[in-house]
C-alpha cells in the first residue's frame, strides 16, 4: 500500500523541546525473514510524559516495543538512550539500562507463585546467600498494592485470572524500578476500577519522571492518561501529535486511514416469549455461598459484567463442567444436564472462546488453518475418516476473511501473528462452527477499533440466525452496547440481572461495586 | 503475500527453491534428512561393503523391530508423553503368544491373543494417564516393571521354544527380495501416516501436544484421544513382538530391555519435540534408519561394542543439540 507523505496534523512537540529525549527511535526498519514489518519508524520518548503508541493489529507496536527492550534487534535504524547510540543485546542489557516492559502475551511462569514470579531471575539474597523471602514477599504486596488489587501470593499464576496475572505481570515490571516502562495492552482485560488504579501508578511515576510507553486499542484511555501519541499503519510512521491538538475522529483516520463508523449495532426489541434455551439455577461456585441463578434466551447477547475476580469466567466453565462448583443444575432446551467438560459441552451445542487466547484458545505452534478447524473435522470428514482438505480451506479462507486476520495465508503459525490477530483466529474458529450457544469470554480483548465493529456486527448476525450468546466483558461500553440482558457479577455471584432500559453504564457499575466491597479474589 | 514486484524467470525459480526450502525446514524433516545423507555418505567411504543391496537390507531388517515400536512412540511423544513399557510389553507378548502356541492353541488365535495382550496394556496405560490424571512417566514406569514381571512369571524365567515352522517367515520370510518385517514396517508407517496426517484424530494428537489445555476447552475429547494414542502404542509394541518372536523362534522373557530408550532416540533424532505438538512420522522412520546405519557402520568398522555406546550418545546429544532451537 502507498503512504501519502503528506502530514495531514501538526507535528507533536513534547512541553520543553529543549530537553534530550530519554529514547530516541530513528528510522528502524524490522523484518522477519521475506516480510518486512516496520519500514523506517522514528519515536521520540521524553522523560515525565505517558507516550501512547497506536495502530491497527498488526500494525507493529509490540514488534517496536519488543526492538525497544532489546528483545528483538533491528534491521536499520538507530537506537539513542540519554542521547547515546546504543544497542541492546538482549532483555537483560536492557533492563540493566534502565527499561522494563509489560508483555502483551504475558511472560509469567504457570506453576510459580506472583512473589516467584515477580523476582524471577532478580531474586533478593540475604547475606548468607540464600533467597531474602520475607524482603522479595514485602515488595510484591507492595507493589500489588500500590496498584489496588489483592492477591493470594501463595497461589500459583496458572490458579489465578487473566486480570490477577495481568497486574502480576505489571508489579513485575514496576519491581525494576524502570526509567522507561512500556505497557503493551495492559488494560486489555481490566475493567475501569481496576484501569483507574493502574492510572493513579502510572501518573505517580510520571511525576517521577519515569518515561511510559502505553499500547491501548481503548482511545478514551489514550485520552485520559497520555500526553503525546505516536501512530504506526503497516508498520510505517504515521505522525506523532499531541493529545491537546487531536481527537478520537483524526485518530482513527490516521491508525486505519478511513473513517470507521463507530457504534454497536442495533439491539433488537425485546422479545419475552423467545424459548429458554439454557436454564441455570442453584449456582454456587464455592460453598456457603447463596445461589445465582440465570437464564438465556434463544437468539439473544446476555452480557456478564462485574470487576476482575467476580466469578463471571468461573460462572461460565462451572455451566460447562470446566469448573468444579459447588452446586448447580442446569437446564439445555428444557431437560436437566449435568455437563461434564467442555466435549460434552461442545457436543449439546455450547462452544466456549477462552478468555486467555494464549493458554487456552490456541495451538500457538500451529497453523492458522489447524487452529481454526481444530475441534470441527465433522464437517469436513470425508470417506469416513478422512479430512476433506478442498472444503477445509475454503471455509477457513471464507472465516480469516470476515474477521480479517492479517496473515501472509492460512498456513502461517500462529506465532507469527500479532497479538489481535491471533484473538481474530480465536473468533473466527466459532464463526465457522456450528453451534447454538456460545460463551464469548472477552471476545475483543486487544482487537483493534475498526475490527471490533465489524465483530459486533458479526456477533449479531449470529444471534438473528437463533444463535445465543453469552459474553463475558469488562469493557463497560462493550457490555452496555451489545447485550439485550446483562447480568451483574460481585464477590462470585450474580447480584442483579438487568434488561432493557436498565442495561446502562451506571446502573452495572452501581450494582458491581455496591457495598463498598472491593474485587474479591 | 503476494509480491508486487515483477517477477523473471530466475526469481521464480529462486522463490520455488525458497518456497520449497521453507517447507521441508517448517515440517522439521530437513535437519533429520541432512544428518541420514551425511552419515551414510561417511559409511559409504569408509566401508565399501556398505551400500550394496544386501548389506542395506540387512540393516532395514535390523531396524524393523525398533521401527514399528517407534511408530506408537510417536503418537504417544505427540501429545506430550512418554511409554516406558515398550521393551517388557515386547517380552511378555512374545512369551504369552510363544507360551500359547507351544501348548496347543491355534497359532492364528495365539497371535491375536498377543496382540491383545498388548493393546490392553497401552490401554491401562491410557487410561491411567487421560482419566486417572497420573503423568506418563511414571504410569508407564510401573507399568514396565509389571508387564516384565509378568513375563518372568508366565515363563518361569526361561526362554519358551519349539515354535511352529512357519512362524519364523514374520521374521525371515522374503517377498520379493524385501526382507518381510521390513515390508510390515513400511506398511505400519504408511498408515500411521495416513491417521496422523490425514484423520481429525491426527490433528488432535498434535493439538494435544500443542497446547492440551486449549484443545481440551475447545471441545476436543482429549482423554479418548489419549487412551487411544497409548492404545496404539501397546498395538505396534505387539507387532513388533510378532516380529522378533518369529526371528528368535522362541518367546524371551529378558527380551526387549533398553527399547524404549532405542525407540525415544529414534522418535527424536527424527525431529519431534519431546515437548510434544511437533514432529512427523516419516521423521521417526529417519530416525530409527539413521540410528541403524550407525549401528551398521560402526559394525562393519570393527569398532568395539563398549565404545560405540559412546559414540552413539555422543551423536544423538550432536543431533538434539543442533536441532534444539526450533523447539525451544
Ligand atoms: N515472529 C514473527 N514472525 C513473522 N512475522 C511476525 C512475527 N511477529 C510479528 N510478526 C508480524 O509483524 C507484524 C506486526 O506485529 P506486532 O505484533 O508488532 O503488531 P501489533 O501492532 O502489536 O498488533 P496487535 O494490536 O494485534 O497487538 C504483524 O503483521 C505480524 O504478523
Ligand atoms: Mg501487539
Amino acid at each position: 500500500m502507498t503512504l501519502q507523505e503528506e502530514r495531514p496534523f501538526p507535528l507533536g512537540r513534547p512541553r520543553s523541546i529543549e530537553r534530550e529525549p530519554a529514547l530516541e527511535l530513528k528510522g528502524i526498519r524490522k523484518s522477519f525473514g521475506p516480510v518486512q514489518v516496520l519500514h523506517g519508524v522514528d519515536l521520540q520518548l521524553f522523560a515525565g510524559e505517558v507516550h501512547a503508541l497506536l495502530g491497527e493489529n498488526g500494525a507493529g507496536k509490540s514488534t517496536l516495543s519488543k526492538i525497544l527492550c532489546g528483545i528483538l534487534s533491528f534491521d536499520e535504524g538507530e537506537m539513542r538512550l540519554n542521547g547515546q547510540q546504543r544497542r541492546f543485546m538482549d532483555y537483560d542489557d536492557a533492563v540493566k539500562a534502565g527499561i522494563g516492559i509489560v508483555f502483551q502475551e504475558f511472560s509469567l511462569i504457570p506453576y510459580l507463585n506472583a512473589v516467584e514470579n515477580v523476582f524471577l531471575g532478580r531474586e533478593k539474597h540475604n547475606r548468607f546467600g540464600l533467597l531474602d523471602r520475607t524482603a522479595m514477599r514485602t515488595r510484591t504486596r507492595e507493589l500489588l498494592g500500590r496498584l489496588g488489587i489483592q492477591i493470594d501470593l501463595d497461589m500459583p499464576i496458572h490458579k489465578l485470572s487473566v486480570a490477577q496475572q495481568q497486574f502480576v505481570e505489571i508489579a513485575k515490571a514496576l519491581a525494576l524500578d524502570a526509567r522507561i516502562l512500556v505497557l503493551d495492552e495492559p488494560t486489555a482485560t481490566l475493567t475501569p476500577v481496576e484501569v483507574e488504579h493502574l492510572f493513579v501508578v502510572m501518573r505517580q511515576l510520571r511525576a517521577e519522571g519515569v518515561a511510559i510507553v502505553f499500547i491501548s486499542h481503548h482511545l478514551d484511555e489514550i485520552f485520559e492518561i497520555c500526553d503525546r501519541i505516536t501512530v504506526l499503519r503497516d508498520g510505517h510512521y504515521v505522525d506523532t501529535t499531541s493529545v491537546a491538538e487531536t481527537d478520537i475522529d483524526r485518530l482513527v483516520l490516521m491508525m486505519v486511514g478511513r473513517r470507521i463508523e463507530a457504534g454497536f449495532p442495533d439491539k433488537p426489541d425485546p422479545d419475552d416469549t423467545a424459548q429458554v434455551v439454557l436454564r441455570a439455577r442453584e449456582m454456587r461456585l464455592h460453598k456457603n455461598m447463596p445461589p445465582s441463578e440465570f437464564e438465556l434466551r434463544r437468539g439473544e447477547i446476555l452480557g456478564f459484567a462485574g470487576l476482575v475476580g467476580s466469578g463471571r469466567t468461573e460462572m461460565a466453565l462451572a455451566l460447562l463442567g470446566e469448573f468444579d462448583a459447588a452446586s448447580r443444575r442446569v437446564e439445555l432446551h428444557g431437560t436437566q444436564r449435568s455437563l461434564a467438560n467442555a466435549a460434552d459441552a461442545l457436543a449439546s451445542g455450547i462452544g466456549l472462546l477462552p478468555e486467555n487466547r494464549k493458554d487456552e484458545g490456541l495451538i500457538v505452534p500451529f497453523s492458522v488453518r489447524h487452529n481454526i478447524s481444530l475441534n470441527n473435522y465433522g464437517k469436513y470428514r470425508k470417506l469416513g475418516f478422512f479430512i476433506d482438505g478442498k472444503r477445509e480451506s475454503a471455509d477457513v479462507g471464507a472465516a480469516m476473511a470476515m474477521v480479517r486476520v492479517k496473515a501472509p495465508g492460512p498456513e502461517t503459525r500462529l506465532e507469527e501473528l500479532s497479538g489481535g490477530n491471533q484473538q481474530k483466529v480465536v473468533i473466527a474458529r466459532w464463526l465457522n462452527h456450528d453451534v447454538d450457544i456460545l460463551i464469548f469470554d472477552e471476545p475483543t480483548r486487544g482487537i483493534d477499533v475498526g475490527a471490533k465493529v465489524e465483530i459486533y456486527h458479526l456477533m449479531r448476525d449470529l444471534t438473528r440466525r437463533g444463535v445465543s450468546i453469552i459474553m463475558i466483558s469488562s469493557e463497560l461500553p462493550e457490555v452496555v452496547g451489545m447485550s439485550d440482558r446483562v447480568c451483574v457479577f460481585r464477590a462470585g455471584r450474580i447480584v442483579k440481572t438487568l434488561a432493557g432500559e436498565d442495561v446502562t453504564a451506571q446502573e452495572v457499575m452501581k450494582h458491581a461495586t455496591a457495598g463498598g466491597s472491593d474485587a474479591i479474589h | 503475500m503476494p509480491s508486487t514486484e515483477n517477477a523473471s524467470p530466475e526469481r521464480v525459480g529462486e522463490q520455488f527453491t525458497f518456497r520449497l526450502w521453507t517447507r521441508l525446514r517448517q515440517s522439521d524433516l530437513a535437519l533429520p534428512l541432512l544428518g541420514l545423507v551425511a552419515i551414510s555418505v561417511l559409511m559409504s567411504l569408509a566401508s565399501d561393503n556398505f551400500l550394496q543391496f544386501s548389506n542395506l537390507m540387512n540393516v532395514m531388517r535390523q531396524v524393523s523391530i525398533i521401527g514399528i515400536i517407534a511408530i506408537g512412540m510417536t503418537c504417544v511423544i505427540l501429545t506430550g508423553g512418554i511409554d516406558l513399557s515398550v521393551g517388557s510389553v515386547v517380552a511378555l507378548t512374545g512369551t504369552i503368544m510363544a507360551g500359547l502356541m507351544v501348548g496347543g492353541l491355534d497359532p492364528a488365535l495365539a497371535l491375536l491373543a498377543g496382540l491383545g495382550v498388548g493393546v490392553g496394556f497401552g490401554v491401562l496405560n491410557g487410561a491411567l494417564v487421560a482419566f486417572g490424571g497420573m503423568p506418563p512417566i511414571i504410569v508407564t514406569l510401573a507399568t514396565m516393571g509389571m508387564a516384565r514381571g509378568f513375563a518372568l512369571m508366565y515363563s518361569g524365567g526361561y526362554p519358551i521354544s519349539g515354535l511352529p515352522g512357519w512362524m519364523s517367515w514374520f521374521g525371515s520370510g522374503r517377498i520379493v527380495g524385501i526382507p518381510v518385517p521390513v515390508l510390515i514396517m513400511l506398511a505400519v508407517y504408511l498408515l500411521a501416516w495416513v491417521v496422523l496426517e490425514r484423520t481429525s484424530f491426527g490433528r488432535h494428537v498434535y493439538a494435544i501436544g500443542g497446547n492440551e489445555r486449549a484443545t481440551r476447552l475447545s471441545g476436543v475429547k482429549v482423554d479418548r484421544v489419549k487412551l487411544f494414542v497409548y492404545a496404539i502404542s501397546g498395538l505396534t509394541t505387539a507387532v513388533a513382538a510378532v516380529v522378533m518372536t518369529s526371528r528368535l523362534m522362541s518367546g524371551q522373557p529378558s527380551a526387549g530391555v533398553g527399547f524404549e530408550l532405542d525407540a525415544i532416540a529414534a522418535v527424536v533424532l527424527g525431529g519431534t519435540s519431546i515437548m510434544g505438538g511437533r514432529g512427523s512420522i516419516i521423521g521417526t522412520l529417519i530416525g530409527v534408519i539413521l540410528l541403524g546405519i550407525l549401528n551398521n557402520g560402526l559394525n562393519l568398522m570393527g569398532v568395539d561394542p563398549y565404545v560405540q555406546g559412546v559414540i552413539k550418545g555422543a551423536i544423538i546429544l550432536l543431533a538434539i543439540y543442533i536441532g534444539r532451537s526450533r523447539h525451544a
